[in-house]
């Protein structure tokens, strides 16, 4: 393996890509054209061509639209699906071809954390069975005592009485439950957690105290994050690096400042300036053509270049590919690399 | 005269273990032309406020008390057949997610045409053309052809603009919009208030948008009311109150936002949550949660009084308000 940099990333992915077919029983992909029945299969591109390194440390945010894949990248890492092509490497080693059975020491160092808490808690297990249950699957040896003490440990540390250990999910209110899932993800001493739009379903001054909570965690834990959001103020708060997804790929990936102070690709220039602000009175946001095209059939050239307002013949034709810019982003656009965007 | 006129409106739910106020004592006009806002968090009675305004309570929900007048005429016990007369026609709704609202099995045109009849004597092409022009007026592309397409044909956007074409059709006085974009994404929510902005302020429409969203009122109001539990604890113009918020919910709000600390660093969160309906405390129903509650606090509610540019219903906001000073309280 050729690791040319000093530190291995604790996350890598290497041209992810993941279609999902749409017509899957045989009459399904059978169509009448010209006469004559012909099979024919189409695919739903999720995701197209992903290349993200996720250092240890650090809370790395990706945003996009609905339908852009972030929540497909999400569950890729954490082996809920299996990519169509490309490599996942964690510590540098390669875990998207390992069997179940292999991967059972990554899941203890890797969690995950889902948008609804209402969904992701069994409704008829206690809090108490339900946190048990990891910390006794990955460490068989713990005698009942320690796992009943790790678990009021971690109970503690979210914020939840562990005397309300014998209550049923459906006892806790939205946010009570996020916590709940996340001292499930906690129980199991990760050192890295994929976040899926963690606190989207939860009221604004909820919000808040989840967000503290997750920061606590990573300062408390050394946790990594790789945090799945739609929403770009949480983003500038809580992410070190911020990869744009547009479609399946990656439009603009940089620091968070960077990328908030001076967005480079015509995409993410427009999600910003589409964020209502809470002081501004005039909104002055760049309007987009059209809509996000349907990833069944993907665009020619740039995904982007049917809403973009810099389009040239190159970019019909030719898909860009991400450049290093001077402030360090990485940005996929043939008018950035060509220098032709400031009018 | 005030185009909307709600006074003391307290509607109740009857429950097998006694009722739950839902909303309690709320009062606010609305100016022709004038955008307000209703914010608060989930079951603070924003969209109860928005199904009471349109008669829509079904039971166990009912209107204990109080009147709402529609251009001087009483709507809370006006008969169904009249009240039918007034929604959808002189004042229309706008919900959350424009799938549930569109019906799948009719085309839009269909959808179009009915409402239109519903309300007005015209023939078949004529309704047909209005509903293309209103299409037309909210940026549709080639109106003709989506007549004739079903709502899962549609984008959300696209569906959530059809739904305000729809609203648009008998053009109302008064749209009340309950979360219209929550379900959508930023760049196309951007668009759909801008949409509903500039059709507002055209035709001089009275609009009540019910968002969570303080950055949408900001943009989209001339005047805010802040909810919880059931009641308005803060009212006055939306500048003011983004700007220089009174009650400390109000302030805890907006400083819970993660635009309001530097990156990284511990956000100004409000303890606790919102008590559920069927156990408010007996004084102020923000107390639990409140740094700044004494014992008045606890035992009376508070009444909204004009305090600096806004509405409050606090009993320490003097206190709040005051230079520091530490001692007694009450």
């Amino acid at each position: 393996m050729t690791m040319s940099a000093n530190e291995t990333p604790l996350l890598e992915l290497r041209k992810l890509e993941k279609r999902f077919e749409l017509d899957q029983g045989f009459l399904e992909t059978l169509k009448f054209r010209g006469g004559k029945f012909v099979r024919e299969k189409r695919d739903v591109h999720a995701v197209n061509g992903v290349s993200l390194q996720v250092t240890r440390g650090e809370a790395l945010c990706v945003v996009g639209e609905s339908g852009c894949g972030k929540s497909t990248v999400a569950r890729l890492i954490a082996g809920l699906l299996t990519p169509s092509s490309g490599e996942i490497h964690y510590e540098g080693t390669r875990i998207d071809d390992k069997s179940r059975h292999d991967l059972l020491p990554m899941r203890k160092k890797m969690q995950m954390i889902f948008q609804n808490p209402y969904a992701s808690l069994n409704p008829r297990m206690t809090i108490k069975q339900a946190l048990e249950e990891p910390v006794r699957y990955h460490n068989r040896a713990l005698s009942r005592g320690d796992v009943e003490a790790k678990v009021a440990d971690v109970m503690q540390s979210v914020g939840v009485d562990p005397s309300w250990m014998g209550r049923y999910p459906h006892e806790f209110s939205g946010g009570q439950r996020q916590r709940i899932a996340i001292a499930r993800a906690l129980t199991v001493d990760p050192e890295f957690i994929i976040a899926d739009e963690p606190i989207s379903a939860l009221d604004v001054s909820i919000q808040a105290q989840v967000l503290n909570l997750m920061l606590e965690a990573k300062e408390q834990r050394g946790l990594t994050y790789l945090f799945i959001t739609h929403d770009l103020s949480v983003v500038q708060h809580f992410g070190t690096r911020v990869a744009v997804l547009y479609l399946g790929s990656v439009c603009e990936l940089s620091d968070t400042a960077t990328l908030f102070e001076n967005p480079k690709h015509p995409y993410t220039k427009a999600l910003l300036s589409a964020v209502p602000q809470l002081k501004d009175d005039k909104p002055s946001h760049i309007r987009l053509k059209g809509e996000i095209p349907t990833p069944i059939n993907l665009p020619q050239g740039c995904p982007f270049q049917s809403r973009c307002a810099h389009a040239n013949a190159r970019c019909m034709s030719e898909t860009p590919r991400p450049l290093t810019q001077p402030d360090g982003s990485m940005v996929a656009c043939h008018g950035v690399e060509e220098d032709r965007l400031l009018s | 005269m005030s185009l909307l006129s709600v006074r003391d409106l307290t509607v109740k739910f009857a429950m097998r273990d006694g009722n739950v106020t839902a909303l309690n004592q709320v009062s606010f006009d609305l100016a022709r032309g004038e955008r307000l806002g209703i914010v608060g968090e989930s079951g603070a009675g924003k969209s109860i406020t928005g199904f009471s305004l349109m008669n829509l309570l079904s039971s166990p929900g009912y209107i204990a008390d109080g009147t709402i007048q529609f251009q001087g005429q009483d709507i809370v016990n006006l008969p169904d057949a009249k009240m039918r007369n007034i929604r959808g026609n002189r004042m229309a709704m706008i919900f959350q997610d424009p799938m549930v609202t569109l019906n799948p099995v009719l085309t839009i045109g269909q959808q179009m045409v009915e409402t239109l009849k519903a309300h007005r004597r015209l023939s078949k092409a004529e309704a047909e053309q209005i509903a293309i022009m209103k299409l037309r007026q909210v940026y549709i592309p080639s109106p003709e052809e989506r007549l004739m397409q079903y709502p899962h044909e549609l984008s959300g956007g696209m569906r959530q603009r059809i739904v305000i074409a729809i609203v648009l059709l008998l053009d109302p006085e008064l749209i009340i919009a309950d979360e219209p974009t929550t379900a959508l994404d930023v760049t196309i929510q951007a668009d759909i208030m801008e949409l509903l902005l500039e059709l507002c302020q055209s035709a001089k429409v009275g609009l009540i948008l019910i968002t969570h969203d303080l950055g949408v009122v900001s943009q989209m109001t001339d005047r805010t009311l802040v909810m919880y539990a059931g009641r308005i604890i803060e009212a006055g113009s939306t500048r003011e109150i983004i700007n220089d918020p009174q009650h400390p919910y109000t302030q805890g709000l907006i400083n819970a936002l993660p635009q309001q600390t530097a990156p990284g660093q511990r956000l100004k969160q409000i303890p606790g949550s919102m008590p559920s309906l069927t156990a408010v405390p007996k004084g102020c129903p923000f107390e639990p949660r409140c740094a700044f509650a004494t014992d008045v606090c606890r035992s009376t509610p508070p009444e909204i009084v004009r305090h600096a540019h806004v509405e409050v219903a606090c009993h320490e906001v003097n206190r709040l308000h005051a230079p520091q000073q530490e001692g007694q309280s009450a």
